[in-house]
């Protein structure tokens, strides 16, 4: 027993590892990449004493947080990307996207505001500026909304703008002062991860830790004021309440993340890693957890890649890391993914090519009372009026599917029991839905064809009971010909089909 | 309690911009009553739930519910939004939703239940929706999702429903559906408004009706409102609408 689970727990501990080295060595080379991209120079990074040479000693010194000084960097960017992915998903599924962008420019008079309370960097100070001037500017969009005519998005644009406008004349003007030219305050433009300090971290701990137990504790109230707020003030949910909650958590949120991310970009931190985890998931749960996951590893990406590029700035880089995983989500997301999508799109048309082909199959053999089993390829492209080749080429198709054999010279085709049924199902849903048409909604016989082609391939059974009970079991179609029935019990799929049993 | 009728609205006015939509309306429901509301666009019928449920602002009258201010009776009140006023690509669902309903009845702090999960189902099956539990609410045809809302009201267990426009965009067989659950309701002595538009049904389907057109034209059992003067009252000029009522009062003369 517990040897057993000895043995589990073992090749489980391997096969986490083996996942690590596959992951790694994909990121390896696309490390590089970056790394080339950033670094002219051979000279080592800033933060410490960093001396290793290649990237896997500095990767691995990064992230085992064994450097103090890049453990605040590297903390403080995972940190910040928990709670923009969590509080990014609500700015999504409630379409307010752009009210993060406004917020994260907004507060940038509040930042500058903040430093001048006592010439430092005080991070206590710069918190409550920025959270104060993010507050003004989400009053001033709602004032713009209330009392004139304009709409939120005219309202958000023109917020956004002005208030950044004085934002950076009072960041420039500090750093015209004194003192002001070391203050680092011009990295709030566009984020250092390694100007994080300890107090820092600290407070993005705190603004982290509390986002998540809000969003856990009032889950469902988040949830059914996001979906439908009208229901929630009908079961008497104070929603304006949770709405002001949540703006306030975002303004925290975008307030932490901006020395590392950069007032510019910090929106991005909200947004694309829980735009990815919306393409990924159908279930709001679900979606927070994965944008948080997504928010922190492209927090530490970014921060490491800041950090081999000789601290440039580290808002791009985390927001490239994320688009990255947008990228790959919407190309490659198992659902609504481009290339799934593309995939079924394209089996989608395999298979009604396929049921075409056996369906002229089947007008080849109507066409001479069901004698004879085989239909050669020279009869079959003649009623397709296409070229032999492309004949072939369906030909195989059904073959691989099992659908027909095409056995010694491979110049014609033997249906399987299941082409068969195949084929007369198809047939029978062509006609039944012809009769359909010119009985029930009174379309005259030649205008049915066309809708009939599509319509066959996309009737399910229940419907196809549903149509047949309610032409009273017809047995001939517009046109005069048989509906064929559907054999339901056949043989096994592998030998052809000896006879068609139809006269 | 059996005197406390479960709606009395009192002299409501209501304006959006200052301009009113609702013109001092007085309402008493009896209760165990099918009521209809009827009246042309723009007369104020979703308006009126809205603001019965104190879901907007009013500019004045009061609203009770069996007896009470409306604000703290909320529990017994269940409610039907109209369809589009959601966003069905929510990542939420089915289950998500109908559980919804019963929110109000849990409080702030408490998660749904085992209970809650199989009250859900049980609203689920009777609006034969639960083969769809668990599916995402967007992979839904429009009479699934207007069932889907069903389901999540009767999970409130009300007995005082307002439902905005059920009917709307919804296939037949849903429709019947719709009645026959708004039956059970009424059988069972829950009391119900229903917004419908569509005038030859509404003689049908409602026990009472209430002709609105900013203002309450006519209230009272359906065979007694349903003639020709009172739905021209209530549809002013509009010609197309007239020949509409022309045609359903001849049908039941």
């Amino acid at each position: 027993m517990s040897r057993s689970a000895n043995i589990s727990s073992r090749t489980n501990r391997t096969a986490v590892r083996r996942k690590f080295y596959s992951l790694s060595s994909v990121l390896y080379p696309l490390s590089v990449f970056f790394y080339l991209l950033c670094t002219h120079s051979a000279h080592a990074a800033r933060i410490g004493d960093i001396s290793e040479t290649t990237l896997w000693d500095q990767a691995l010194r990064f992230f085992t947080f064994q450097d103090p000084s890049v453990r605040y960097a590297l903390l403080g960017s995972m940190l910040l990307g928990i709670s923009c992915g969590l509080l990014g998903s609500f700015l999504v599924v409630r379409k307010m996207a752009l009210v993060g962008d406004a917020l994260s420019h907004a507060v940038l008079p509040g930042v500058a505001l903040g430093f001048l309370w006592n010439m430092s960097k005080d991070p206590v100070a710069i918190f409550i500026g920025a959270t104060l001037a993010g507050l003004l500017g989400a009053g001033a969009v709602h004032l713009i909304k209330q009392t004139t005519r304009l709409k939120e998005d005219t309202a958000l644009g023109l917020v956004l703008a002005s208030f950044f406008a004085v934002g950076i004349c009072m960041v420039t003007m500090i750093q015209r002062l004194p003192t002001g030219n070391k203050s680092g305050i011009d990295k709030f433009l566009f984020g250092q991860a390694a100007a994080i300090g300890a107090a820092d971290v600290q407070l993005m701990g705190v603004v982290t830790g509390l986002a998540v137990v809000v969003i856990a504790v009032f889950y469902k109230e988040f949830l059914v004021t996001s979906f439908d707020a009208g229901f929630a003030r009908a079961v008497g949910l104070p929603v304006q309440a949770f709405h002001y909650g949540l703006m306030l958590l975002l303004a925290f949120a975008v307030v932490i993340a901006l020395q590392a991310v950069g007032v510019v970009l910090v929106s991005a931190m909200l947004i694309t890693p829980a735009a990815a985890a919306y393409l990924l998931t159908d279930r709001m749960h679900r979606m927070l957890l994965l944008a948080s996951l997504f928010g922190m590893m492209a927090g530490a990406l970014g921060a490491f890649l800041s950090f081999l590029g000789n601290n440039l700035p580290t808002g791009p880089f985390m927001v490239l890391a994320a688009t990255t995983v947008f990228a790959g989500a919407f190309l490659f997301g198992p659902r609504h993914g481009v290339v799934a999508r593309w995939w079924r799109q394209r089996s989608r048309a395999a298979r009604v090519q396929r049921e075409n082909t056996l369906k002229s199959i089947y007008h080849v053999l109507e066409g001479r009372g069901f004698q004879g089993e085989g239909v050669s390829l020279r009869e079959l492209a003649e009623r397709r009026r296409e070229t032999e080749e492309e004949v072939h080429a369906q030909a195989r198709a059904l073959a691989r599917h099992e659908l027909a054999t095409l056995p010694g010279e491979g110049d014609a085709l033997f249906l399987t029991p299941a082409g068969w049924q195949t084929a007369c199902a198809i047939v029978r849903n062509h006609r039944l839905w012809e009769l359909y048409l010119t009985h029930t909604a009174q379309i005259a016989a030649d205008h049915v064809h066309e809708d009939a082609e599509k319509i066959e391939h996309v009737l399910g059974e229940d419907v196809v009971r549903e149509l047949e009970r309610r032409l009273n079991y017809a047995t001939k179609d517009p046109h005069g010909k048989v509906i064929p029935a559907v054999p339901v019990s056949l043989g096994t799929k592998s030998e052809p089909t000896p006879g068609y049993g139809r006269g | 309690m059996a005197d406390t009728p479960p709606l009395e609205i009192h002299d409501l006015t209501v304006a959006y911009h200052k301009k009113p939509v609702l013109w001092g309306v007085d309402l008493v429901v009896p209760p165990g009553k099918l009521v209809g509301i009827v009246g042309p666009n723009g007369a104020g019928k979703s308006t009126l739930i809205k603001a019965a449920m104190g879901l907007m602002p009013v500019s004045s009258g009061w609203v009770k519910v069996f007896g009470e201010p409306v604000a703290k009776n909320l529990r017994r009140v269940g409610y039907v939004p109209q369809r589009e006023s959601v966003d069905w690509d929510f990542p939420v669902s089915v289950m998500d939703v109908v559980l919804m309903g019963r929110y109000g009845k849990l409080g702030l702090f408490k998660r749904p239940t085992k209970a809650d999960r199989d009250k859900a189902r049980e609203c689920l099956d009777k609006v034969k929706m639960l083969p769809y539990a668990n599916r995402q609410i967007s992979n839904l045809s429009g009479g699934q999702q207007q069932r889907v809302f069903l389901a999540r009201a009767l999970a409130q267990e009300s007995d005082l429903y307002f439902m905005d426009e059920p009917f709307a965009g919804v296939d037949a067989a849903t429709e019947s559906a719709i009645i026959a659950l708004l039956h059970e309701l009424r059988a069972a002595g829950k009391t119900l408004l229903v917004v419908h538009h569509d005038l030859p049904t509404a003689r049908n389907y409602f026990d009472m009706l209430l002709l609105l057109n900013m203002r309450v034209v006519a209230f009272g059992p359906t065979e007694e409102v349903f003639n020709y003067e009172t739905l021209q009252k209530t549809y002013g000029g509009r010609l197309t609408i007239l020949s509409e009522v022309a045609e359903a009062v001849r049908v039941k003369g």
